[in-house]
């Protein structure tokens, strides 16, 4: 299934750089950067719980906010790309290089 | 049903592949040039000079990610194997019924890899002109393919097999349309090295698509150095090329007509060297990985499951099937044989 991940980290404290630092990481472990604060997951019901186990350890639940919007598996009708940076369907998508 | 997971192929000399966290990175030139979460690759293939860290090697035998060498060129050298998978009672059956009955799969596999060539040659005389020596050779494959019936002994089946594939590939040059132009003559079969240009893609899709299926069976359990038609030999996966008998002229040999006469693959598209051996540029080889890949996304109907199978899952489905039949849950190894 599919799962946007969205998320905006307040850097009010000192800990905001770093967290944002984790969330991103984990968040790379599991999907594709598609803008800034802004994943793609494609992963399985197993997966999500433990990503966003980790997601919600990290973040600081007073300042920061994370969205997830779940596409489910026929998520392809659902999501349009325009303009640049067109963002990889790591399932689909040709990986040669 | 598994999902269909995606291959990476690198065929960019000088590629380091390392891991990082959870995820596979791609640098050239010390550039990051792509980063993937590992649970979306099912395979890495890796193809002349690229570097793949120790970490990375540990990780994919880890999480049962496929990882293997090929020349530039695509002659496999070597691969990647994680913890032995599987029943070890079906590795017993598999060894004991290549040992003591081994007829009854081989007949089925020849019989589905006959029926899936006269196809191809059905196909041609549907899409393009009668042929009389195309039409010869459906009439003598369908001649094999009743003696095959027949044929008890593994021999016989192995000589049925030699005869029909002389008469499928002696009209081969015919399916290739006159409008290609030159370069593309095929004569005979060449391998070790292929000797021309159809030979050359032939024999680097057969190397490609084979450690799929390779991989295929070990993913189930079963050894895929045991074959029952193909004789075991040190260092040769003969299952993996019973199984490829299937699937040789239904994925490799249309797809390679397609890249040709569809002008997809040109005549300067392959280096000839002096010793006469004949091989893909570099850019040829990606957009015949391309085409590859392309095709695995397909789906088609499986004719025994009944159920749309992504292309690139049937390694796999026939590796279960396979797995099954050795079990005994099935009383005969249904091949791949497409409506």
């Amino acid at each position: 299934m599919m799962v946007l991940i969205t998320y905006d980290i307040s850097f009010d404290d000192p800990g905001g750089q770093r967290r944002l630092r984790h969330i991103a990481k984990a968040c790379l472990d599991h999907g594709v950067r598609v803008q800034y604060s802004v994943f793609e997951c494609e992963i399985d019901p197993a997966q999500w719980v433990a990503l966003k186990a980790k997601l919600l350890e990290i973040y600081n639940e007073d300042a920061d906010s994370l969205r997830f919007y779940m596409l489910g598996t026929k998520w392809r009708s659902k999501v349009e790309h325009h303009g640049a940076k067109k963002a990889l369907d790591i399932f689909q998508d040709t990986l040669i290089l | 049903m598994k999902k269909l997971q995606n291959s990476l192929y690198i065929t960019r000399q000088g590629a380091y592949l390392h891991k990082e966290r959870e995820t596979l990175v791609i640098e050239v030139e010390k550039e990051k040039a792509m980063q993937v979460p590992i649970h979306a690759i099912q395979a890495i293939y890796c193809f002349g000079n690229v570097m793949v860290s120790p970490f990375l090697m540990g990780f994919c035998g880890e999480n049962g990610v496929h990882l293997a060498f090929f020349t530039e060129y695509g002659r496999f050298l070597g691969r990647l194997q994680g913890k032995q998978t599987g029943n070890v009672l079906l590795r017993q059956a598999q060894y004991k019924t290549a040992e003591l009955k081994p007829e009854l799969i081989s007949r089925n596999i020849i019989a589905a890899k006959l029926t899936n060539s006269r196809s191809v040659l059905y196909r041609h005389l549907r899409n393009y002109a009668e042929n009389k020596s195309v039409n010869q050779a459906i009439i003598q494959i369908n001649s094999a393919l009743g003696r095959l019936q027949k044929a008890i002994q593994l021999d016989s089946i192995r000589g049925i097999e030699g005869e029909a594939a002389a008469f499928y590939f002696g009209v081969f040059d015919e399916l290739i349309l006159p409008s290609v132009g030159e370069g593309f003559e095929f004569n005979t079969r060449s391998r070790r090295p292929p000797l021309d240009r159809v030979n050359a893609l032939l024999s680097f899709l057969y190397s490609v698509v084979g450690n799929d299926i390779s991989a295929a069976l070990q993913g189930v359990g079963l050894d895929p150095q045991m074959g029952f038609l193909h004789q075991t030999r040190p260092g040769r996966d003969s299952l993996a090329q019973d199984i490829l008998e299937e699937f040789r002229a239904w994925l490799v040999d249309r797809l390679v007509l397609s890249l040709i006469n569809r002008k997809q693959i040109k005549a300067n598209d392959f280096v000839i060297e002096a010793s006469g051996a004949v091989k893909l540029k570099d850019d040829a080889r990606k957009t015949v990985l391309v085409a590859l890949q392309n095709r695995k996304q397909e789906t088609v109907k499986h004719p025994f499951l009944n159920e749309d199978v992504p292309i690139g899952l049937l390694p796999h489905v026939q590796a279960l099937l396979l797995a099954r039949h050795l079990r005994g849950d099935l009383a005969e190894y249904p091949p791949f044989v497409p409506r």
